[in-house]
């Protein structure tokens, strides 16, 4: 195991750094804190040829993740296909486009598993037994399910209202879950209050600088799986903002050690138009993301407010990408465009990434000679209500092969 | 107990002096840390410190001013 090359926690907004310990947040501008990195301590020994010789999981680029020893939580979890679409890339009328299919990642079918096995691994290095997070859904599932492999005690917050079946998805690890009565706001509070007071390990807040960067690994795959190279665009969808901004620095550190060239790779951020602070704040080139209430049935890109939105604005201006959104029709659509054309079933989020690689597509925006990546983050599976009106019925016949050769006729089957 | 928030204020209550009015009619020590007023929108983050119970009736009394409070973190609930 090379050593751990974490310099510090340091403030996004005014640059003060902190020792290496839970916290999140900066205590002179309460700016969001960052891990950073000395990439000199690498130089020269964080080769392809020592990523190539480990096993296929999102540990083998462990030197760019904040933990010291070897992971603890999550061991296997990561490196998921980066799929050559030829078909939907025919159907959009472009020439080189791939999907990196985070609905089959392991152990919950979504991308959630990377930012948790890093937070939960980087929790138990700090001596918590417990961890928690607020979620209505794939984080939920996939706090509940690594810490139960772990041996982790558990909680998860949730609104009181959330729907039977994605309660189940956590329940089922033996979580303890608890529902807020409440507004969405007051639910938000309360998890910060329970954060700071009761000392567990909080994923998403006092944890958040270190779960965060488990999303880089999504990055060093689909380098490592085009061949050692970064595409010249990548589709992501955005929540809170926060994967956006770490493909940026994914690229950005693959670059900076040499593995691979600068290939002036262009983001692109995907929101639903019934949640789209982020988008709409690109468009209007303004820095000031406005809050808005979500009403999409994109639940898994549900954040009204995001915590990173202004980062990711402004890694999409920087990088020459742009920002899109598309509604709920549109976002059926390109699911089941996907389905339909690679055999892949995404959730929600995942039309929106579709959906909105579409339009830029359409609006000239991404070029249609050139590589491009659609980051797809979660499975179809876990948001079935959506589609249940989109998909077509079975057609019921009697067990007789008239009945069966009328049917076939009428679709212009030739026996 | 130390809750930090971020308030965001609206054209109609920019202009008011409301964390003043909070620091007199609560037990509790208000402490900005940035603030900005633009495009119609005001934020502010500010630092709540007090006994848990009187913090929290003061960010109820922000709310009923159309004040809108939320941690520092901001969304929480993730997807």
């Amino acid at each position: 195991m090379t050593e751990s090359i974490v310099r510090a926690l340091k403030c996004r907004e005014c640059g003060e750094e902190y020792p290496v310990q839970p916290t999140h947040v900066c205590e002179f501008c309460f700016g969001p804190l960052e891990v950073v990195y000395d990439y000199e301590k690498l130089e020269g020994n964080f080769t392809r040829k020592l990523i190539e010789s480990r096993p296929q999981n999102m540990w083998r680029y462990r030197e760019l993740l904040p933990i010291d020893g070897e992971p603890t939580v999550g061991a296997e979890n990561g490196f998921t296909p980066l799929v050559r679409a030829e078909r939907l890339a025919a159907a959009l009328g472009v020439k080189e486009l791939y999907i990196k299919n985070d609905s089959v990642c392991s152990p919950t079918l979504s991308f959630k598993d990377r930012v948790v096995s890093v937070a939960l691994s980087k929790a138990v290095e700090f001596g918590f037994t417990t961890v928690a997070c607020a979620s209505t859904g794939n984080l939920a599932g996939s706090v509940a399910a690594n810490a139960a492999a772990a041996g982790l005690e558990s909680y998860v917050f949730i609104p009181h209202d959330l729907e039977q079946g994605k309660v189940l998805g956590a329940g089922i690890f033996g979580t303890k879950i608890i529902g807020i009565n409440g507004t969405y706001d007051d639910v938000n509070r309360l998890c910060s209050e329970v954060a700071g007071k009761y000392g567990w390990a909080f994923v998403n807040v006092n944890i958040r600088p270190f779960y965060a960067e488990g999303s880089k690994t999504y990055g060093y795959e689909i380098m490592e799986q085009l061949g050692w190279k970064a595409p010249k665009h990548v589709v992501v969808p955005m929540a809170s903002g926060s994967l956006c901004t770490k493909i940026d620095k994914s690229i950005n550190e693959f670059i900076k050690l040499g593995l691979i060239e600068d290939n002036s790779t262009a983001i692109y951020g995907a929101q639903a138009t019934g949640c789209s602070p982020i988008s709409k704040a690109v468009k209007e080139n303004t820095d000031l993301i406005h809050p808005v209430r979500p009403d999409t049935i994109a639940k898994s890109l549900a954040i009204g407010n995001p915590a990173d939105g202004y980062y990711a604005h402004r890694v999409m201006r920087d990088t020459g990408g742009w920002a899109e959104d598309v509604n709920d029709e549109e976002i059926v659509a390109a699911m089941k465009l996907l389905a339909e054309t690679e055999g892949i079933f995404t959730e929600t989020a995942g039309g929106v990434t579709v959906g909105v690689a579409k339009k830029l597509i359409e609006q000239g925006r991404i070029p249609r000679d050139e590589s491009i990546v659609l980051c797809i983050t979660g499975n179809g599976l876990k948001t079935q209500e959506a589609i249940v009106d989109a998909i077509e019925k079975p057609r019921i016949i009697q067990s007789n092969l008239k009945d069966f050769d009328a049917l076939a006729a009428a679709d212009g089957v030739q026996v | 107990m130390k809750m930090k928030v971020y308030l965001t204020y609206n054209v109609e209550n920019i202009r008011l002096p409301i964390i003043w009015q909070l620091g007199q009619s609560f037990a509790i020590i208000t402490n900005i840390r940035t603030a900005d007023v633009k495009e119609n929108m005001g934020l502010v983050a500010l630092e709540l410190d007090g006994a848990v119970d009187v913090v929290e009736e003061a960010i109820r009394w922000l709310e009923s001013q159309q004040v809108h409070v939320e941690p520092i973190e901001q969304n929480m609930v993730e997807g």
